[in-house]
Order: C-alpha cells, then structure tokens, then sequence
C-alpha cells in the first residue's frame, strides 16, 4: 500500500465516518482496528449480526450498516485486527495483526478510540460475574448471549437500553438498582428546555422506562452503598434503599455509570488534556475540527469527548473536511459549506447532554470508594493505598503508581487512573489538572516480545 | 522554616542522605519536585551491582562494594522502621556474553581489577554449560557468563518508598511539588523555592539528580552532568524464568521480567521509540528464548544522571563552603553507603570516608 | 465437562471441540471465546498473579484484561479470539513457562 494521507485508529462511527468523507474527498485512508469486523461498540459486528438479531437489538444498532456499507471504496484500506501499539512522531505507528508487528507512517492521525465504561469501583466488583453494563451488550450483539437471573447497577439511559434489550431477547433482568436521587433528577430540569430540542432522545428514553415498567422489572432509586458479594463469583448485591438493607441474589451484575473517553492513544503523543467537570473525566484540548495541540493529529468521537454515536459521526466527517482543506482537496469555502449542515446537526445531537449528564450523574461512592475498595484491578491496589500515598508526598498519579504499582498492570490505568486522580485531588485539595494523569508510553496494548523483536529492521515492507 | 540541613532533591539519593542524618540527630528539611518532575529514582533498573564497576579507578569499585555489602542490613532496618519490606535479592548477577572473544576481554580487565582490590572480586566464569544449569531458560547463543557473587537487585520502588516513609517517621520535613531558583549564602544558607517559600540552613545538600546542571553553578560547583536515556521493557508477571540478575533482564520480585536498557545521548528526552524498543527485545530474547511469547506490559525512558567518568561526584562547594554536591548515577546500588557513610562526611567526623576521588578537581585538567 | 450456564444462546450455532485445561469442551464455531466460555459455564477464566483470586469477563471489548487466557503459550484476551477446532485454552496461572519459539 502506498503512504495514507490519513491513518485512523479505530472503526467505530467517528472513524468511519472520517474514513468515508475523506475517501470521497479523493484522501488515501488507511484505518487499523483491532476487532474482526467495523463497527466499533456501539455497532459491534453490526454487518455479520443485523441480519440475525437485528430486531432484538433494535434500528439505532443496526444504522451501523450504513457506515460499514461505505468502507468499501477504493480509498480506503480497513485493517481489521490490528492493534496498534505505539504512535511516534513522523507519525509512524506499530501495530500487530496476526501475530506480526508492522509500521505504517502518515502526515495526519485522527484516534477515534471511542470510549471506556467508566470505571466503577465498589467493594466485590471484581468477581467473576459482575461485568460492566456495555459486557452486557456487547454479549448480546456479537455473540447472541444473554444473561438470566441479572441485576443492573449504576446510572444511566445505558442501563435501561440494556434492560430493553433483555427483555426482548426474553431474559428480563431481576431488577434495576440504580444511583441517581430524586435531587439530580430535579436538579436537571433546568436542562429541559434545551433537552426538548433533542426530543428524539428524551422520547426514546421515556419508551424505554415504559418498557421496563410493563415488563414489572423493580427500579430501585436513589440506592447507596451498593457492594456485592460471593466467594468465587456474585451471589449477591447489598444496598440501601429508602433507609433500609436489601440484598438482591443474582448471578450476574451488570454495571455501569457512564463512559469516559479512552485516550490512552492521545496521551501517549503527550496531546494536552483538561478535565471536564460535568463528565467528570479528562478530554483533550481540541480546536472545532479535532486539531489536537499536536499538529497533525485529530481526534474525534467519544475519544474527544462523550456525545454519543451521532455526534462521533459528525465530528469524524468535519475532521476529514479539515484534513482535506490542509492537503489541498477543498478551499477553505468548499470546507465550511459543506461544514455547515453537519454544524447544525449537532447542535441537535447535543442538546439532551446537559440534561442527562445531571439527571445521571456518576455514583458518588465509586469515585472516591472506601479504603478497602479494590481501585487497580490488575495491581489490586486499594483505595486506602492511594490516599497513603497521597500522604507520603505523592502529589500526582505517576508518584502513586511508583509507590503501588497502581496503573502498572496489562490494563495500563485504563480502569484505575481517573480514580486515581480523583482521589489524589480530593486529599491535597488540588484541581484534577493540577493533579494531572498517568504518562502513557508504549505500547498502548500488551504486545509480545517476539512480534516487537520481529521489528527490529527499519522495513518500508507495507502491510498486505 | 529552620533547620541543620535543607537537602534539595527527594529522590533515591537525597532521601538516603537525609535519612541517615535523621538517624544522627540532625533537622532535615528535603524539598522535592512535583510529579513530572525527571525522576531516576523512578525510572532505574534496579540493580546492586559491583561488576564492571571502577575499571579504571578501582576506588569506586571498593566504594561499590562497601555498599552493596552493607545494603542488607540497611534494608532491613527500613522494613523494620517502616513495616514495608524493601525486597533485595544478593545472591549474584552474570556479565552475558554471545562472543568467546568478549567473555575473554572482560575476565582479562576483571583481573587486572582484581590485583588492584587486593583479591576481593570474587567472581566464577560460567560456560554455556554450566550457565544453562543456573539458568535452565538461557538461550543456545549465550556462550558464557561472568557470575559475579557481590552482585545482586532490589526493588527500587520500594526503597524509595521506604526511605519517603521513614524520612518523615524520623521528623524530616519533606516539600513536595517545589522547584528551587536561588540558593543564597549572606549569613546561614537560604534557599528559595519558586513559590516564594524560603528555608533556612546550616548546610546544603545538592542531590537534586540533573537538577543540578542548573543549580550546581551557582552554588560554585562544576557539576558536569549530563543526561543519558535509557529505555527498560517490563513484561506482564511470568513463573519464574530467570534466577540472577543481569544487565540485559531481570526478574523482580513482582513477577515481571524487566529488561534493559539502551544508552543514549539525546538530552532531556525521556521518550520510548520503537527501535529501540525492538533491539532491547531482541536481545533479551536471545538470552532467554522463552521470553518471545512474553506480552511486553509497559516500557519507559528515564535519564541516568552522568558525569564525564560515570562516577559519582561528592563536593564541597569552596564558594560556599557547607553545600555539598552529591550526584550519581548508581543512586541504588550507593544508597546503603549515602545513608550509613555519607553523613559522616558532611559532619566530618574522624571516621568519614576519604571520598577525595570523587570531588570536582578531577575534571579539572580534562 | 458441563457446568450449568447462567448465559444463554439466542441462537444455538454448530459446536466444535475445544480443550480447557486439557479437558474437552464443545464451543460454538467461531464464536467469540470469551462468550463462548460463559455460555459454557466456565466462570473462573483465571486467577490473578497477585492474590490468586477468581477472574472472569468484564468489559468484553479489549480493555481490561481480567479474560486472559493462555493460547499457545502466550497471554491472550478470550474476548479478542475466535473459537476454533483444536484450541488449547490453559487457565493462568501456568506454573509452566512457556516453551521457546523455535
């Protein structure tokens, strides 16, 4: 393959969508995935799968045909399986695919990297059994499988989408334990009107809560001190419920409160990021197209910043626009005439987020957990450790982590380092930025000493 | 804020230092860096290494060797004092070699050392053979190996955290996230930090690691350091795999094998690069074959603090007489001799160590 | 080996035969692995190298590494694998060390 003008990371809808608007554009795309098939996880495998389950899963998932249907265009080389492991500047970028290391170097990078479940540390969350909500659906999407005897934990409309989709693969789940209070939902009516906007959204999720209530699944609001027990895998979950203990049995749990950006990839290039209080994670610093403060690199989607699927694949077509005004394609005219309907939309995408950001607002608990709780699930560092540390001089992640091994494991801080921040900020009282966030370095992936070894020759051998 | 000594640096190096003046009695104020600060205390290898070391100035091969024998006892009053165990293994470390003519030239110069330390070197040359019955994992093109039995490694991470639990158990006042810009003589020392503070002092520690290529000049010291990256791998935690210590892998404590580490001239830049990254592999692969289906779980640069000759540097600044230059590269390996013998070098008590070898003036006609 | 599942198939796909830990086991044809293990029954995918507790599936896509199994002597996340006929799955801890590359 000859050089790409555009490599993107990740098939999802922002990189397809990129990948689609910019091979038009007469760009040479070249996009690396480390699924078998596009999609990214929202529309997981949706080419193989619509046609089977496509009822069950419902119209929003099986919308993702229109995007992989596009990738077959000339310009655009998909590499499915490939894992990406390491983006230097040039920009070359290693990744493996079938057990071989390969690089692939271009003048422009867009990581549409999607987002992770936002980590939820409670105390048994580790056990065998407990999964995060978007397991759940990714089970039922790829593989067709569905959890019987499920309790769903956390916060958010991903929770009941996922009930919904339980209960019409006919496994209802034994019920809904959720964390917001009557406060937060209170609390966001003043987000309403703007929310009404995007009313398709607010009348889903209010098809859904119907759908829920038929059913008879019990929603338990306004829960706290959720934990989970069992020896070798869940039995139970404990919680309090208007004042009092109720213990629920189940086998599996599924939770979930929320997702954060995945940006490993970005802060391995050391792309500045600034916490974003209402979702409560760290997003990059991005100008209107998804120019990171590296040149030549964008991103775009949940990896940017969460909007959800539609709003991923408007910023993914803006960001080729851009890419195709800077390599000569369009004039800056043609670039914000055709900008400009795809600006509109998502204003309409975006309209419901401040409503639902406050309306299911992240569990308290699970931010700051207890001294006991697991918060590196690979280290198996607690909580306690952290604010130990934290009193032992570490003033940010990167001394924490030396000290305890937390954010060391194969995971990489995926799943630790936000409540690794948070906690380190709640004791020294500083801002989440002035405590910053792991140094991400290569590789962005476990990957085998053979497959790196393997590279141990400058090739300009391009891949298939 | 008043104290004996403010020690400008919280790494290895100056934690050990404050730490055994602590044990004398002394006030100890340590200002340390912040987060992103360039930490080679974080990023080292790990090793307590007597091999190789001192080649031409057999000094620093005894002055390594004081330490790493008494770095046992050292660590065990840290676990005793702190109830965190600072895991040492010194049971001996391999010089590998892939070439006979390199195994040779090696043993050739250890003996030549080996005269010049009165006979203490101890060390056995290990065929491909025998090697393979230490180390069943070694590979068919290492052809040899030099064991050195005063060598061994520690868990750095542990130390450092040790020596930051005990500094402060001890009542050493440790700053955290400050940068030092001036360090003043009128009367007693006055050091300021960036943020206005200003402490007070008797004496000054530099052990602020390539801090001190800026710091050092104004405090009338050369420092001639430089920084040299060097890149480690650590892969996710195996069974064991490999018994002693070498410069190309080790196994540590926690399960990982962590290999190392490339060297090279390119400034303050602590970046990873594949190639490098791709020839560390390789090699280690081809010590240990097994490792090629190991999953590479993170990797890193860090910067070794250098001077022209690799040794350490121990300085009173004529300037300013009560600083003193402390810099090294081998902060690890020299911690149980910073912590035991050092302070008595900064009070000059009779039993100090004669450290003239290590001052500035050996730069001077270079 | 049958372990009663707590997942269940929509649609019940033509099995393969598969080992885990040696024992034989019949899985869907190409169905992702780590799902394919759960519908199986198997729970436990591993126990973790610090304090050897139970680990299975959490985040399904990639990211969490808590679904590591052992293929071929090399660490590898059930959930990024396809079955097939033939594999080898060990549960880690392996007290073996993986055999050399040849």
């Amino acid at each position: 393959m000859q050089k790409p003008d555009l490599v993107i990371v990740g098939a999802g809808p922002a990189g397809m969508a990129a990948a689609n608007q910019a091979a038009e554009l007469g760009l040479k795309v070249c996009i690396l995935d480390e699924q078998s098939n596009p999609g990214g996880q929202i529309y997981r495998d949706v080419d193989r799968v619509a046609p089977i389950r496509g009822d069950a899963l419902g119209a929003d998932y099986t919308y993702g045909t229109r995007l992989t249907d596009k990738l077959h265009h000339a310009n655009i080389v998909h590499m499915s399986g490939a894992t990406v492991w390491a983006i230097e500047k040039g920009f070359c970028v290693s990744y493996t695919q079938n057990g071989r290391g390969a690089q692939i170097i271009a003048d422009h990078i867009l990581l549409a990297t999607g987002a992770l479940e936002r980590p939820m540390p409670i105390p048994g969350w580790t056990l065998p059994g407990v999964m995060t909500a978007g397991a759940g659906q990714i089970l039922l999407k790829q593989s067709g499988v569905v959890a019987q005897n499920a309790v769903l934990v956390g916060s958010g409309p991903l929770l009941y989408l996922i009930a919904c989709q339980m209960l019409r693969a006919g496994s209802a789940p034994k019920a809904l334990i959720e964390t917001q209070t009557g406060a937060d939902t209170r609390a966001a009516l003043r987000h309403l009107p703007r929310a009404l906007q995007g009313w398709p959204y607010l009348v889903k999720g209010l098809k859904m809560l119907a759908a829920i209530r038929r059913a008879g699944v019990p929603r338990y609001q306004g829960t706290a001190s959720v934990s989970i027990t069992g020896t070798d895998h869940v039995e139970a979950v404990h919680f309090m419920h208007k004042g009092r203990t109720k213990s629920i049995s189940c086998d599996t749990v599924f939770m979930h409160h929320g997702v954060v950006p995945n940006t490993q990839a970005a802060r391995s290039l050391g792309i500045a990021h600034h916490w974003h209080n209402a979702q409560q994670a760290f997003v990059p610093k991005l100008d209107e197209w998804g120019h990171s403060d590296f040149a030549g690199v964008f991103i775009a989607g949940d990896s940017a910043g969460i909007g959800g699927a539609k709003t991923a694949e408007a910023y993914g077509k803006l960001t080729a626009l851009k890419i195709a005004e800077m390599t000569g394609r369009l004039t800056v005219g043609e670039r914000d005439r055709k900008a400009s309907p795809i600006q509109r939309s998502l204003s309409h995408e975006l309209a419901a987020r401040p409503f639902l950001d406050t309306a299911y607002p992240p569990f308290n608990a699970a931010l700051t957990p207890s001294d006991n709780t697991l918060i590196c699930r690979c280290e198996e560092v607690t909580a306690g450790d952290i604010r130990r540390y934290t009193k032992l001089g570490c003033t940010g992640p990167n001394q924490a982590k030396a000290f305890g091994r937390a954010g060391m494991g194969p995971c990489q801080g995926r799943y630790c380092g936000l409540t690794v921040t948070t906690l380190i900020a709640k004791e020294t009282g500083q801002s989440p930025d002035t405590t910053g966030y792991y140094r991400i370095r290569p590789p962005l992936k476990p990957v085998t000493l053979g497959e790196i070894a393997a590279m141990d020759i400058t090739t300009d051998e391009s891949p298939q | 804020m008043e104290s004996d000594y403010v020690i400008i640096g919280g790494g290895v190096v100056g934690l050990s230092v404050a730490w055994g003046l602590l044990r004398r009695g002394r006030s100890v104020t340590v200002i340390d860096g912040d987060d992103g600060s360039f930490r080679a205390s974080r990023g080292n290898f790990g090793l307590v290494w007597v091999q190789s070391k001192g080649m031409k100035q057999p000094q620093y091969a005894r002055w390594s060797q004081t330490s790493a024998a008494m770095w046992a006892d050292f660590a065990a009053e840290l676990g005793d004092n702190t109830g965190h165990t600072v895991p040492l293994e010194q049971k001996g470390g391999y010089d590998l070699h892939f070439s006979e003519e390199t195994l040779h030239a090696t043993i050739d110069t250890y003996e030549t050392l080996k005269t010049q330390l009165d006979g203490n070197y101890p060390y056995d040359v290990l065929g491909h053979n025998a090697l393979r019955k230490e180390e069943p994992h070694i590979g068919p093109k290492v052809v040899g190996a030099i064991l050195h039995h005063q060598d061994g490694h520690a868990n750095p991470l542990k130390l450092l955290m040790a020596l930051a639990t005990d500094v402060r158990k001890m009542g050493g006042q440790v700053l955290t996230g400050q940068t030092v810009v001036d360090v003043a003589k009128p009367d007693t020392f006055r050091v300021t930090c960036k943020d206005g503070l200003t402490l007070c002092a008797d004496k000054v520690v530099l052990s602020a690691g390539l801090g001190a290529m800026q710091l050092g000049p104004r405090m009338g010291f050369k420092a001639p350091i430089r920084p040299q990256r060097g890149q480690v791998l650590i892969t996710e935690k195996l069974p064991k795999l490999i018994n002693r210590p070498s410069l190309i892998a080790r196994q540590v404590d926690e399960g990982g094998i962590q290999i190392g580490a490339t060297n090279e001239e390119v400034g303050m830049d602590d970046r990873v690069t594949q190639p490098a990254v791709s020839a560390l592999a390789g090699e280690a692969i081809a010590a240990y074959p097994a490792l090629a289906r190991a999953q590479l779980v993170r990797s890193w640069g860090a910067l070794r603090v250098l001077s022209p000759d690799g040794l350490p540097i121990y300085q009173e600044s004529a300037d300013m007489p009560g600083a003193y230059l402390v810099t090294c590269h081998s902060g690890i390996t020299l911690a149980a001799a910073h912590a035991r013998l050092l302070p008595d070098w900064l009070e000059r008590a009779d039993i100090a160590p004669n450290l003239e070898v290590f001052s500035e003036n050996r730069f001077d006609f270079s | 080996m049958k372990t009663a599942s707590t997942f269940r198939e929509l649609t019940r796909e033509p099995r393969v035969e598969v080992t885990l830990d040696g024992e034989k086991l019949c899985l869907p044809d190409g169905a992702n692995l780590a799902a394919a293990l759960l519908v199986a029954g198997v729970t436990t995918f591993r126990k973790t190298p610090v304090s050897d507790t139970p680990r299975g599936p959490f985040c399904m896509m990639g990211t969490c590494f808590d679904c590591l199994v052992e293929i071929d002597g090399v660490a590898r996340q059930a959930c990024m694998l396809n079955v097939r006929a033939g594999l080898a799955i060990i549960r880690l801890p392996d007290a073996q060390v993986p055999n050399a590359e040849t």
